[in-house]
């Protein structure tokens, strides 16, 4: 900048300081609202109590190939990657949208924090949230349902890396669908029926195997199928792999559809991504 | 867009540095479908002026501001501010602005002391936040939520937020709407203040009161375009200033616009004047900024 103006001398802030200035500002944010903590951390926790006492009497699988587990275990990866959808893609696309119409992006678009720092903010925000998530979902299933935990440092890894790469494509993606809504009102009604349209065919509610095989293909085209898919890959036993339409965990292709929703939402997202209202132009 | 903008060459460069003029537009143009929101319009506003832009609604004031903040795109016209384009604006260049925009409404679970704090860190030579967040007026707020502020301690938060980067130039959008007569006084001092610390001030507003207390220089805009400019004291054609004295004489009320009211009314006492020397009902009127003001309007709306 040209010495005549004393201000801009100084050098502005980097965008790695500013995400954290963000990422701060967002946990405070979500700390301070207390119904939502208590909903998301509570959330899978409470369904699979209830989906566990409802159906906790039938073992889940198939009794003839002699591949039979308790039902919670059988539902806790289904809960782990509905958690991941709903930290990730349900409450950004929301929070932002809501930050969209109630004029909180237009500030900070009047301001030199650059773009990065924002989504930086929300991006740990959702790390944060979807791993508290899993920690408590895990350490319920372990101490109130039993549920046999794996040993094997092979599929933790795997765990590790589906839940990350699960955690990043849903938070492209819900920065990318947080346009969809017209208003800030309207973004959970937009919002929630997709996630829950989604719960019901890839394999959260139901058995994967027990749907139809139209609706196996078309859950197919969703990452939350893949995700699901992978946890039980971690949290199943390796024989219950007969199971799978495929017949195998396919980590490969859940790894190629995760890849590609990611990069498609994040072009898709940066193209599209608007810091007004519609109604502002 | 049939703009031309010349990169940050050395002679632009020395070329902003010897302009006294933090914002300048030639012809601007931008359509929205069949409208023309702003058709041809000029503006130059000087380093550390206040200038208030005037106009009815749909005048192209707010896409003109909006333009300037780097928020909209034009579709022709040239437009400088602090030197730049604001259409290709970088962060520097919003570092030397500030944005007072109308009706935000976000309800943080913040605090007003989180919030000034925060946005201060987003500038490279901020002002301290505690003396912005008392300048405006919210000291003893400070440690409340953003969320249950009042309206006008939300717009003094909106307010705190704009100049907490020390910009050098502000935007301010309607900014006293939902003060009390006291705060309003109190912020126009604030706004005095910062212009006195060589801050340009850009006001969009509808209280003509306020402009003609606040600004250095009116601008009128109609049907996006300048209709008019000057200082709030000789805005509008000469006679639209010129004091009116009205009087009662054999019970019938009379008036004349005068150059020369106290030539006027010395004659009255002479010759108009009751038995105990009075002028029945006697007023002189000098026309104010919002006579002025709705004089100009409505006479470019008989012209269209």
């Amino acid at each position: 900048m040209s010495a005549t103006t004393p201000t801009t001398d100084a050098p502005l802030p980097g965008a790695g300081r500013l995400s954290l200035v963000r990422a701060g500002l967002e946990l405070r944010q979500f700390l301070r609202e207390r119904d939502a903590v208590i909903f998301i951390f509570a959330y899978p926790i409470v369904m699979m109590a209830i989906f566990s006492t409802v159906f906790g009497a039938a073992d889940q699988g198939s009794a003839a190939q002699g591949v039979e587990v308790d039902f919670a275990r059988y539902f806790l990866p289904g809960m782990i990657a509905t958690g991941v959808m709903l930290t990730s893609f349900q409450s950004l696309a929301i929070a932002i949208a809501v930050e969209r119409d109630d004029g909180t992006l237009r500030r900070l678009r009047g301001t030199p924090l650059p773009a990065v720092a924002y989504f930086g903010g929300k991006v740990v925000l959702t790390i944060a949230t979807s791993l508290v998530q899993t920690a408590i979902l895990l350490a319920v299933a372990a101490l109130a349902f039993d549920v046999a935990l794996p040993t094997d440092p092979g599929r933790w890894l795997t765990f590790a890396w589906v839940f990350l790469l699960g955690t990043a494509t849903g938070t492209v993606c819900g920065v990318a669908f947080s346009s969809v809504p017209r208003s800030g009102r309207s973004a959970t009604a937009v919002v929630t029926p997709v996630v829950l349209i989604l719960q019901f065919t890839s394999g959260v509610f139901f058995a994967f195997y027990m749907l139809p095989a139209w609706m196996q293909t078309a859950a197919s085209v969703f990452p939350l199928k893949w995700i699901a898919q992978g946890m039980r890959s971690v949290f199943l036993p390796e024989e219950m792999v007969v199971l799978e339409p495929s017949g195998s965990w396919q980590h490969g292709a859940t790894a190629a559809v995760l890849v590609a929703w990611l990069v498609a939402a994040l072009v898709v997202g940066v193209r599209t991504f608007r810091w007004r209202r519609r109604d502002e132009g | 867009m049939v703009t031309t903008t010349p990169g940050r060459t050395p002679a632009r460069r020395a070329a902003d540095a010897t302009t006294e003029l933090a914002v300048r537009v030639r012809g601007l143009h931008k359509r929205y479908g069949e409208k023309q929101a702003v058709d041809g319009l000029d503006l130059d506003i000087g380093r550390g002026e206040i200038v208030a832009v005037l106009g009815p609604n749909g005048a192209g004031k707010t896409t003109t501001v909006e333009i300037l903040e780097g928020f909209r795109e034009r579709d022709a016209g040239d437009v400088q501010v602090l030197g730049e384009d604001p259409a290709h604006a970088d962060r520097a260049w919003r570092a030397r602005i500030g944005v007072v925009a109308q009706d935000s409404r976000d309800r943080a679970e913040l605090t007003v002391a989180e919030e000034v704090r925060s946005t201060a860190r987003y500038y490279p030579a901020p002002a301290d936040p505690d003396e912005v967040i008392a300048a405006v007026g919210l000291a003893e707020k400070a440690r409340a939520r953003v969320r249950g502020l009042s309206g006008g301690q939300r717009r003094r938060l909106d307010v705190a937020l704009g100049i907490v980067g020390r910009p050098e130039l502000l935007f301010l959008d309607e900014p006293t709407t939902g003060f009390d007569p006291q705060a309003r006084r109190s912020f126009w001092g604030l706004v005095r203040g910062l212009r006195d610390s060589g801050t340009t001030i850009l006001l969009t507003t509808h209280d003509l009161d306020e402009a003609a207390h606040l600004a250095d220089r009116v601008v009128v805009v109609r049907g996006g375009r300048v209709v008019a400019s000057g200082t709030p004291d000789t805005l509008g054609r000469p006679e639209a200033r010129t004091p009116v004295v009205s009087w009662t004489a054999g019970g019938e009320s009379r008036s004349e616009r005068t150059t020369a009211p106290t030539a006027l009314v010395a004659r009255l006492a002479a010759t108009a004047a009751g038995p105990d020397g009075e002028i029945a009902d006697l007023r002189v009127v000098r026309p104010t900024l919002e006579d002025v003001y709705l004089e100009l309007v409505s006479h470019e709306e008989t012209d269209r």
